[in-house]
């Protein structure tokens, strides 16, 4: 699963009718030094993540397994927000 | 999923036939932030008649195919959905009306985003 932060959010529409009303996030993907690392994405959220809060998401089919993203046209998806991180010693961060 | 914008249009008269009457657009991916084209492109069905010049969301892989016009069909990238706002800080970095804030150094023609565009 991905780790990365909340940088925006997304208004779009028309949707496809199986994305209606779903609300959707841009996150830029961390890395092991919890900075930046990577092009930034869009999911959908249905754990009401906020700008800033770091999260991790579920990607492929596993984001259809969010809840009420089953059958729906959905590749990402927030499925968590990280309170916190602790990274072993000799972590990069 | 991401963000990209719609710079043009796929014909194809030879095709799977379960891709007929499909419409192929040809999206770049941009920078969510800035609008600034990556360079990517891909070929992604539209079902929801997004046109040049649109900023689009599309989903990729298996997801392409769960919507009513593309399931069991072999596609793998899908629009979702027209951008409307990209909210970051507080402030817009991107409205449909105002395009993004700060003024993407597009690499698209502006004539491939003409009415009529180029064939090539």
């Amino acid at each position: 699963m991905l780790l990365a932060e909340v940088t925006g959010l997304v208004v779009a529409a028309p949707k496809a009718g199986e994305l209606e009303g779903v609300r959707f996030a841009v996150l830029q993907p961390l890395g092991a030094d919890l900075r930046a690392r990577g092009a930034q994405v869009v999911a959908i959220d249905t754990v009401g993540a906020a700008e800033g809060q770091r999260v991790f998401t579920a990607a492929a089919g596993s984001a259809r397994l969010a809840s009420g993203m089953r059958d729906r046209p959905v590749d990402l998806a927030v499925v968590g927000i990280v309170d916190e991180i602790t990274l072993a010693p000799g972590g990069r961060a | 999923m991401n963000i990209g914008r719609v710079v043009g249009r796929a014909v194809s008269t030879q095709k799977d036939d379960k891709l007929v009457g499909t419409t192929l657009l040809l999206v770049e991916d941009v920078d969510a932030a800035t609008g600034a084209g990556t360079g990517d492109v891909a070929v992604v069905a539209d079902t929801i008649g997004a046109g040049a010049g649109d900023v689009v969301l599309v989903t990729h892989g298996s997801a392409a195919r769960f919507s009513a016009a593309t399931r069991d069909r072999p596609v793998d990238a899908l629009v979702v959905g027209i951008v409307d706002s990209v909210r970051m800080g507080g402030a817009d970095t991107f409205s449909r009306r105002g395009g993004f804030a700060t003024a993407p150094p597009h690499r698209t023609p502006a004539k491939a985003r003409s009415a009529r565009g180029r064939r090539m």
